[in-house]
């Protein structure tokens, strides 16, 4: 690593720093068990995650990791079990924002919360893990940080212990969980079996080779991605493992619905884009087990957006809105592994990398603002949302613009993701049949999900309160995170050049 | 740097509106919009172009700036002017001026968020008419959705919900359709094409560049664009039968979104047909010509058929838009340098003239509360000077010698007469032209039974003179159509100088 000559290690900073603040936050804890000081804690989650994304970006633009300059290149950590390079610093980003904005909400959504200690270092905790996912490279270390990811967020599902919905959800979670888990894992097992080996470089290695041993486990193999693709599908709230989402987002605390929808999908989906791009390449793979593996992710893909959307748009409830609408979304970006087949693949995989960093700024912003309706007490419908624009028109300013930008609507940076999302998927589709149903989809799908998004627009803007209201409460934390990410939605709308170069650069870390 | 100085002032005095306490939220918003309307009309007197925009022409105040790099193409910040989108962006600032004015008296809730999102779409209009590349147009295109669809919605009348949604469903699914059409477009054009900037692309086209995509030859692959970005324009102008939005939009708005949604708004479709479809895909214009005229003939007719059968006066104004956008798109097809030449300068003239109308009803409904014909009589006995205007403007409408209705009229119907590139031209004209029998029927018959007669409105309020800054306004746009009518060569010399690159010269 040629920053500043430091080890290797090092590189996988990001993820340290948010472990050790996990630690601290354990110390804070146990030298007075009994005293809250819920600055403190929010503050140390808050510093560590803030310090964390400083490293992530710095190394991103010194070029750690960074392909084919000298004396840099993709650093390899402990034989192979982990690498640093672009893809995975680009989603230490994701993850690091979404923690910040998440630690920031909950110090006013925690207030009078026994378990605030707790609920901090399970967050940083299941932040770290996320991160560690970014970095993997084999098998085991990667199945070792998702449960790493999963096991807090389990308890942080279920921490509102005295209210049945989060108790409920919380289990639900931890079921759907684990079964989810227990199929990766056999997955895993099928894919060693195959191939002999769990190291994703190697085991590409191995089904490149032409070995006729393995040439003849191809459905073994076959069956081991798709296992792999389930457990996947768990963590990323994609069909057909996403029913949990609407349930767990709903029970939940908001911010906690926030940190799953927005990082926890993003790890789901960095664990894809690395294990699919590093692993399973496409040519031999497809030799081996007689099937193209991006087609079962068109299906998926078409089949998580056109169900998610519709599910969201039948809602009443705003945060079963929000969870169905990440489902959706869930569903937009699988087109980046859909898509790889084609020429210009890596282009559509980078922009799916754009539209999860744009998402998570609007889509944790969209949870938080849920997170500070359920503060003031307002109720969970889209009725009961009429008319708070009166009382709190910046708040429900920074709601438009994130529905809006869910929506794809200018001039918010949700555009830019989408559309270039679509612009790319056209040249790739240029002689690929599959891939122009996908772009048909995507677009029928944007237009329907414009009802649902404006339609919470519409409640909070035009119509009339149900009841009169006294002014509502401006909890500090709550607004500082809704207003940066909402901010951070229309200010990467013109600053979207570096966002673009990262993201395609990420992609090309992984697609040769 | 002019234009972006422009946008950044009404962007920023958007902001600056928003946090300002409701009391002074009018004036001040007026205050800030004078600075656009002063700096685009010095644009107008330093304007040092030639040529037309996209085909090599000398742009006026152009800046471009790097913005992403998407695989083999670029998208960049590139604005600039000519002969077509000039006196648009001028039209643009003042109307938006004028429909702040208008809003002073009418506008008693959430003033400071009203008048921001009326300097917000400013912002964006003037982005429409002045970008040059591909997404940087797109963005500023879709972005004047949102702030109309909250205007309609929260500030308008009974039904203002349902016409929002309407409004808001419509336009953006046209734009989808749109933007699909367009990126179809761009890579087809392949390697001739490395950016999405406007220019490049028109000159490819009209180079023959597209090669085939999807498995399409080139030639369909063109046709399928140009239908599928017709088509998405269409709503916006609107064409028949995708006008139904407009109606209930109009009707349900509060005036000065009216203003800017008749004046300006719909010009952005005629504006994009000309820019698009008429300017890069020539022989496409030629195979659709018959066809497309004939849906500006049924416009003109259907839309003032439609407007003859209305008894709201709003609705009537706002159906009339529909019948004068027919025009428009039958000067278009027309091919000729009077026939676009014409439609564009229409785009501007009509923008004043039913900017002024729409005010109109505005002042009369502010005063009476309500826009019904039949409730009405006599209302030249209350408010003179108001309804003085209001009978001018109706005559501009009607296409009055030295009003600027004529101007535009005449040029688009000289223009098509004698088109060679549509057949049957001299045909569709006369048709198009028992349009203004129509719209002199309609229009004299609703003047006849509002203004004229004994008053006769029974309220309970006193009904009294229309306010001064109302009349003011409604002034300065007569005039403006008086002074285009009288000298129409201060905008059309340039406009025609922008448009023959386009046809290659000739009528």
């Amino acid at each position: 690593m040629a920053v500043l000559e430091l080890p290797d290690w090092m590189a996988l900073a990001p993820a340290l720093i948010l472990a050790g603040t996990a630690l601290v936050l354990f110390l804070i804890d146990s030298i007075e068990p009994h005293s809250t000081n819920r600055t403190l804690l929010s503050g140390t989650a808050v510093a560590g995650s803030l310090s964390s994304l400083a490293v992530a970006v710095w190394f991103t633009v010194a070029g750690v990791g960074a392909k084919g300059i000298e004396n840099y290149g993709v650093i390899d950590i402990m034989n192979g079990q982990f690498v640093v390079d672009q893809l995975a610093l680009y989603f230490m980003i994701i993850i690091a924002v979404v923690t910040a904005l998440v630690t920031v909400a909950s110090y006013d959504y925690l207030q009078d919360h026994t378990y605030q200690a707790e609920y901090y270092s399970l967050v940083v905790l299941a932040a770290t893990g996320m991160s560690m996912i970014a970095a993997s490279n084999s098998l085991v270390t990667i199945f070792i940080a998702l449960e790493l990811t999963s096991l807090p967020s389990y308890a942080l599902v279920a921490i509102l212990k005295d209210n049945r919905g989060s108790v409920e959800a919380g289990l639900k979670y931890f079921l759907i969980g684990a079964l989810s888990s227990a199929i990766f894992v056999y997955g895993v097992s099928l894919v060693y079996g195959a191939t002999g080996s769990l190291q994703l470089t190697r085991i590409a290695a191995v089904l490149e080779s032409g070995d006729a041993a393995v040439g003849d486990m191809g459905g073994l193999l076959g069956l081991g991605i798709l296992m792999l693709i389930g457990g996947i599908a768990f963590k990323t709230a994609s069909v057909p493992f996403h029913f949990w989402a609407p349930e767990a987002y709903e029970g939940a605390p908001a911010p906690i619905s926030a940190f799953l929808s927005s990082a926890s999908k993003a790890a789901g989906f960095v664990l894809a884009f690395r294990v699919f791009t590093t692993a399973f390449p496409l040519e031999a793979t497809t030799g081996i087990i007689g099937v193209d593996w991006t087609l079962v992710f068109a299906i998926l893909a078409i089949v998580t957006m056109t169900l998610g959307n519709f599910a969201a748009a039948t809602q009443e409830n705003v945060k079963r809105m929000l969870a169905y609408s990440s489902i959706g979304h869930a569903g937009y970006v699988l087109i980046g592994l859909a898509a790889l087949s084609a020429d210009g693949g890596d282009l559509v995989m980078g922009a799916a990398m754009m539209h999860l960093l744009v998402y998570g700024f609007m889509n944790t912003g969209a949870f938080l603002f849920v997170g500070l309706a359920e503060h003031w007490g307002v109720g969970r419908t889209f009725e009961d949302y009429n008319g708070l624009a009166e009382r709190a028109p910046f708040a429900c300013g920074a709601m438009a613009v994130f529905m809006f930008s869910l929506a794809g609507v200018p001039p918010f940076s949700g555009f830019w993701s989408k559309y270039l999302l679509y612009t790319e998927l056209i040249n790739a589709a240029a002689d690929n049949t599959v891939l122009l149903v996908l772009a048909a989809a995507l677009v029928i799908n944007s237009a329907l999900s414009l009802y649902y998004y404006s339609r919470l627009v519409k409640s909070l803007w035009i119509e009339e309160p149900l009841l009169d209201r006294d002014r509502l409460a401006q909890p500090t934390g709550l607004y500082a995170a809704i207003i940066a990410a909402a901010v951070m939605t229309v200010v990467l709308l013109p600053a979207f050049g570096p966002v673009a170069d990262a993201a395609l650069e990420a992609a090309a870390a992984v697609v040769a | 740097m002019m234009i972006e100085a422009l946008i950044a002032v009404a962007l920023i005095g958007a902001l600056v509106t928003f946090i300002a306490p409701n009391r002074i939220a009018g004036k001040l918003a007026f205050a800030i919009s004078l600075v656009p309307v002063a700096l685009s009309l010095w644009l107008f007197a330093a304007f040092d172009g030639s040529g037309n925009a996209l085909l090599d022409g000398e742009l006026a105040f152009e800046s471009q700036a790097a913005w992403l790099e998407i695989g083999d193409h670029s998208v960049s910040w590139f604005v600039g002017l000519d002969g077509i989108s000039l006196p648009l962006v001028v039209l643009t600032t003042i109307l938006c001026t004028v429909a702040i004015v208008s809003s002073w008296t009418p506008i008693d809730d959430r003033e400071s968020q009203f008048y921001g999102l009326i300097l917000f779409i400013e912002a964006n209009l003037i982005g429409v008419f002045s970008a040059l590349d591909f997404f940087l147009w797109f963005v500023f295109w879709e972005a004047v959705l949102i702030p109309m669809y909250l205007l309609i919605g929260i500030w308008g009348g009974p039904r203002r919900k349902y016409a929002a949604i309407k409004f808001f469903v419509y336009t953006n699914v046209a734009s989808l359709v749109m933007f699909g059409s367009f990126i179809a477009l761009v890579f087809g054009l392949g390697d001739s094409v490395t950016s999405f900037a406007l220019p490049e692309i028109a000159t490819a086209m009209r180079n023959g560049g597209l090669d085939g995509l999807f498995g399409l030859s080139g030639p369909t692959l063109a046709s399928v664009v140009f239908i599928g970005m017709f088509l998405g324009f269409a709503v916006k102008v609107p064409i028949v039968p995708f006008h139904t939005w407009l109606p209930d939009a109009h009707v349900e708005a509060p005036t000065p979104a009216s203003v800017l949604l008749a004046g300006v708004l719909l010009k952005m479709g005629t504006y994009a047909l000309l820019r698009f479809n008429f300017t890069m895909f020539p022989e496409q214009v030629e195979v659709y010509a018959i066809p497309i005229a004939a849906i500006a003939v049924i416009s003109v007719i259907y839309g003032a058929m439609l407007a003859l059968a209305q008894t709201d006066l709003k609705r009537i104004v706002a159906y009339s838009s529909v019948s004068s956008m027919g025009y428009v798109i039958l000067g278009l097809v027309a091919y000729t340098t009077f026939g676009v030449g014409g439609a564009t300068f229409q785009m501007v003239s009509h923008g004043l003239i039913s900017g002024l109308m729409f005010m109109a009803v505005g002042v009369i409904y502010n005063a009476t509360h309500t826009r019904m014909v039949t409730d009405m009589s006599g209302m030249a006995d209350r408010m003179p000077i108001a309804v003085g205007i209001l009978i001018a403007g109706a005559f501009g409408y009607m296409g009055l010698p030295l009003m600027s209705g004529f101007y535009g009229e005449f040029t688009i119907f000289f223009g098509t007469f004698g088109s060679e590139l549509l057949s049957y031209s001299p045909l569709f004209t006369s048709l198009a032209m028992f349009g203004i029998v129509i719209v002199a029927g309609y229009l004299l018959f609703a003047l006849q039974r509002t203004v004229f007669g004994p008053y006769r409105l029974e309220t309970d309020y006193e009904v009294g003179r229309a306010p001064v800054h109302d009349v003011a306004s409604m002034g300065v746009l007569l005039g403006l159509i008086i002074l285009l009518g009288v000298a129409p060569d201060l905008i059309f010399d340039m406009i025609t100088d922008a448009i023959d690159p386009i046809i290659g010269g000739g009528l």
